[in-house]
């Protein structure tokens, strides 16, 4: 039987990726803006973000990009395992990046689950989810740093 | 001197000689434990208070190991609007006429006219213990949180005193307190602010069987405590029967405390002295109803990328079986 030819990721760097890195960064933003640090070191008061001192709009924001997230996690896994595996595979640097984005998410799962009514968590699982939900973000930014310099993509032609 | 001897005052010397008399503590009755996994509600009827301020002395008294002990000097924060908020001296410490970190409860007046007399009427404010509180879900720090029995709580231990809680609460009820808590073990200068105060219904108290101290003291039976469903339902029946308004049933999505007043609360709002500390009476929609509707798209969101993937797969295999046609 003849192998299928996977076709080329174009449409994913040309769209994808793009929209990957706004996402990503609207999510560290309105993550750190669940902290009442924006107000305090004046970041709120520069002209269009006042709405980083607002926590109703930031923990908006932050729920529309989780879903944004989810939906682009779910197509990405799809498409790789369903189309673009016989042509591309992941490199080790896409190995750590799903790792921590898997923490991140299933963590903030926890903290939406928590947010909900009449679901209750103890203090020190809700006090570990809030940190670990911040170490992974923090985490996974300093690897996106070194995999920028490194020149460590997520995909490799075979 | 002759001193003026008020209404007020008299009720206050009156109430507190009665309540030293009652030095066993009052146990929570059968009838107000919560079964398990039902939260607590209270129902305070703005007709009985007399505004003596028995449940503010009681408050004051049962909660007093539980107030701030701060360190002074106060550590130089980082940058120059982060404000000290220091209510720790004698004159900070006896505030009684709003919310504070050593003022959990607090009596309001109100005059208003009921059928056509001018009437004074009093009642006591404190933490409304949402059904889902704010508070306790946007607290970064997981300081803030709800009690299966309906008790909203902060950790004096746990929180840093960001002012997060009272920001998002929609009475403004949290107060802060500088120079105690966790804060100055981390960065002092730089993050953190004290710890947030408010009234925690005297868990602990409940925990052990007991009533709350407001409750327990109060000469006039102004609240009662019971399952929220049976406490709905009362004030249901006063609504109907004694044409009273309810105010906490649906307010923030419903809380755990309810007011019944024999006027409607649009007037008793603006019979009041509203402010920092001084809770209002308005009607307040649901806070976190929208992030709840949010939370339930993330459970559809994977299954609309899936379909986007499916639909990107088909067309990729489409597209190759026509090249493929197209060459032969």
């Amino acid at each position: 039987m003849t192998p299928v030819q996977a076709p080329p990721a174009h449409a994913e760097q040309k769209y994808l990726k793009p929209f990957y890195w706004v996402l990503l960064f609207v999510m560290g933003l309105t993550g750190f803006g669940q902290m009442p640090i924006f107000k305090r070191y004046y970041i709120a008061d520069i002209p269009g973000l006042g709405w980083l001192a607002d926590f109703y709009t930031t923990h908006y924001l932050h729920y529309i990009g989780a879903i944004l997230l989810f939906g682009l996690f779910a197509y990405a896994v799809a498409v790789y395992w369903g189309l673009l595996r016989p042509r591309y595979q992941l490199t080790w640097a896409a190995h750590v990046r799903m790792g921590l984005l898997a923490a991140i998410a299933i963590t903030g799962v926890f903290r939406v689950l928590k947010n909900l009514p009449d679901v209750l968590f103890s203090p020190g699982f809700t006090m570990a989810i809030d940190i670990l939900h911040l170490v992974f973000m923090m985490v996974l930014m300093l690897f996106g740093v070194l995999f920028i310099v490194l020149k460590k993509g997520w995909l490799v032609e075979r | 001197m002759s001193k003026k001897l008020t209404r007020r005052s008299f009720l206050k010397g009156s109430v507190a000689a009665a309540c030293a008399t009652c030095a066993a503590q009052m146990p929570l009755p059968a009838s107000a434990k919560a079964k398990s996994g039902k939260e607590l509600a209270t129902l305070i009827d703005v007709r009985k208070c007399i505004g003596c301020e028995a449940c503010v002395d009681a408050c004051r008294e049962a909660n007093d190991f539980k107030y701030p002990q701060p360190q002074k000097p106060f550590p130089k924060m980082y940058p120059s609007r982060v404000k000290v908020a220091d209510w720790s001296d004698e004159e900070g410490r006896e505030v009684r006429d709003r919310l504070t970190p050593y003022n959990w409860l607090s009596i309001q007046w109100a005059t208003v006219e009921i059928d056509g007399e001018e009437t004074e009427l009093s009642f006591p404010r404190r933490c409304m213990h949402c059904q889902n509180p704010p508070c306790a879900d946007l607290c970064p720090w997981g300081a803030a949180r709800k009690l299966e029995n309906g008790i909203t709580l902060i950790h004096s231990d746990i929180c840093l005193g960001g002012k997060k809680c009272q920001v998002v609460c929609p009475w403004d009820i949290p107060q802060r307190q500088t120079g105690v808590g966790l804060y100055l073990d981390i960065l002092p200068s730089l993050a953190g602010n004290g710890v947030m105060y408010k009234c925690d219904r005297c868990y602990n108290r409940i925990a052990e069987g007991e009533m709350p101290a407001c409750i327990e003291e109060c000469p006039e039976d102004v609240q009662v405590i019971g399952p929220r469903e049976e406490i709905v339902a009362e004030a249901h029946r006063l609504a109907k029967e004694e044409d009273v308004y309810i105010y906490g049933e649906t307010e923030n999505g419903g809380t755990n405390t309810l007011y019944v007043s024999p006027v409607p609360f649009e007037t008793l709002n603006a019979a009041i002295d509203k402010g920092p500390g001084q809770p209002h009476f308005d009607k307040v929609a649901d806070q976190m109803a929208h992030t709840d509707n949010l939370a339930k798209a993330m459970v559809v969101a994977p299954f609309a990328g899936l379909a986007a993937a499916v639909a990107r797969i088909y067309n990729a295999s489409k597209k190759a079986g026509d090249d493929r046609g197209g060459a032969a």
